[in-house]
């Protein structure tokens, strides 16, 4: 698996977690950025007035 | 009429003199000194140091602003402190050198009501043998995007290592702290993966090395003791969530890091565990420590008063526990909240110019005995929300009297968002985007990670790039004083 291969390069490497295709997909997929972009914006905006 | 001066013009200044202005209106007057005449978007010096931006897209000139705002500009650089006036006159007032406006190296008295001391950091590239060169200035070894200018400089370095990987000429760059004390790993944190993320666009990212240096005792510190995030169900470290970061893109790391030492193309640290080593580079982006900007204080008589306001770091001493004792006493309430000088009523201290408490980090010093961890952060969102409720607080005083209530706001009760953003396109870049709430962590209230991980999180996507580009725009829209910038959060 191409995205698998980082594991071996490395002792540091082989000790955390590398994101899957699947995970690297959902990261420029427009529609669930636009989503995310969403509850993002929604979390900061309470992170924010909480803070004031 | 009353004045108000702020001494500084970056986020938490400009931050507490616009808003101080604006509530105070043309009745009282409020005065910046500052020795800069460009306001810098700090966040995005990151894009300046790998050339997907200009120099001139973040930063404007302060005059037109602060005339627009009726504030009394000077550019400047504040030298000392009389918080009780002179022998024959007990109006409180600070000493200035004139930096520009035509008048540069000459000196003036300036008296004041009330004074918010926002200085920043003085960035001190000579704690570290070599990172400086030897006049408080950075040296010639490695570069910095601390400034717009440094910025710019450290592009034109990249461009050539870029452009040897292309001849064929295997480069290795490293990026990260240059002294066991410094903070904002953020910055560096977000300016390697821009690096990586610049040499894959260009072709070259086979041909360079990338490493990490830092004085975390672990990745994802932040300065911050590290954090805790809700992802897919389980709560998680921000260490795995930084470490994974750094193994999918093939960067290695040093960590426990104390830079003891900078030579032409070599860095000499000294680890935790004792051990010494020597890596080498061909470029080298290394943050400097902060420390006070070197006010000095003086009383009535002429005697000097520094350590009386200000810490042994430089920064100013404000409504903090300095007595905490150890790390297992350490506590939320620790943490200023009205940000006033205990000594000196009618003075504050905002952003980094306050001293924080003690770390937030756990301390940690080598087997040497050579203190190696980070320092606590107060950049960005809370060093503007904490300018603008000391601006509060003023106002409320000079309206009011003096025993007007302060206004609050302490970092064991803000949040703060950090957006790391590589790549400037609207659908190729990629971002890191974390939120803490809140900063300083309240184990009281919140027991096992010391902070609600409803707003604790963390993401990697375009959401978080999208964020970044509206922040940028929508800052500078903001300290322009353009139409509604009072209804922009900090």
């Amino acid at each position: 698996m191409e995205h698998e291969k980082n594991f071996q390069k490395n002792d540091q490497f082989a000790l955390t977690m590398i994101p899957g295709g699947f995970a690297k997909k959902m990261r420029t997929c427009i529609i669930f950025q636009i989503f995310r972009f969403i509850v993002i914006n929604l979390k900061m905006l309470v992170v924010v007035s909480k803070s004031h | 009429m009353a004045r108000l001066v702020v001494m500084g013009g970056g986020v938490s200044g400009h931050t507490a003199a616009t808003f101080a202005k604006k509530w105070l209106g043309k009745e009282h007057e409020v005065v910046v000194v500052t020795p800069n005449s460009q306001w810098n978007w700090i966040p995005s010096n990151i894009w300046v140091g790998v050339g997907e931006m200009q120099k001139e897209d973040v930063i404007f000139p302060l005059a037109p602003v602060y005339e627009k705002a009726g504030i009394d500009y000077r550019q400047a650089k504040a030298v000392s402190i009389h918080p009780e006036g002179k022998e024959d006159d007990d109006t409180p007032f600070i000493t200035i050198e004139y930096t520009g406006q035509n008048k540069k190296g000459q000196t003036d008295e300036l008296t004041y009501d009330y004074l918010i001391n926002a200085t920043g950091p003085k960035l001190n590239f000579d704690a570290t043998p070599g990172l400086g060169d030897g006049n408080g200035q950075m040296g010639s070894h490695t570069v910095s995007v601390c400034t717009a200018d440094h910025a710019v400089h450290a592009n034109e370095e990249l461009q050539k290592i870029f452009d040897k990987a292309k001849a064929g000429e295997r480069q290795k760059i490293l990026v990260g702290t240059g002294h066991g004390l410094c903070t904002c790993q953020g910055a560096a944190f977000e300016y390697i993966f821009n690096i990586e993320h610049e040499a894959k666009e260009a072709g070259v990212r086979d041909m360079i090395d990338i490493k990490w240096i830092s004085n975390e005792s672990f990745l994802g510190d932040f300065g911050m003791g590290g954090l805790h995030m809700k992802v897919g169900g389980y709560v998680v470290s921000s260490n795995l969530f930084a470490e994974s970061l750094f193994a999918e893109r093939n960067v290695p790391w040093i960590i426990g890091a104390h830079v003891s030492k900078v030579e032409e193309g070599k860095v000499h640290y000294e680890l935790l565990d004792g051990t010494t080593g020597v890596e080498e580079f061909d470029f080298a982006m290394l943050i400097p420590p902060f420390a006070g900007v070197g006010l000095k204080a003086f009383a009535k008589d002429g005697s000097d008063i520094t350590s009386k306001i200000f810490a042994p770091n430089g920064f100013m001493k404000v409504d903090a526990n300095y007595n905490a004792g150890s790390y297992e006493n350490w506590k939320a309430s620790d943490w200023p909240r009205t940000y006033q000088n205990p000594d000196y009523k009618n003075i504050f201290a905002v952003g980094i110019a306050f001293a924080p408490p003690h770390l937030i980090s756990k301390p940690a010093q080598s087997v040497n005995g050579t203190p190696i961890n980070p320092t606590p952060p107060r950049t960005g969102m809370p060093a503007g929300i904490i300018g603008k409720a000391v601006a509060h607080s003023v106002c409320d005083l000079i309206k009011n009297g003096e025993n007007a209530k302060l206004h609050e706001a302490s970092m064991a009760e803000m949040g703060a968002a950090c957006v790391a953003s590589a790549g400037k396109g609207v659908l190729d870049g990629t971002a890191a985007a974390m939120t803490v709430y809140p900063v300083v962590p309240d184990f009281e209230k919140y027991p096992g990670t010391g902070r609600d991980t409803t707003y604790t999180y963390g993401e990697v996507g375009l959401a978080g790039h999208w964020i970044k580009h509206i922040l940028h725009y929508m800052f500078i829209y903001k300290a322009k004083l353009y139409p509604g910038w009072t209804l922009i959060p900090e």
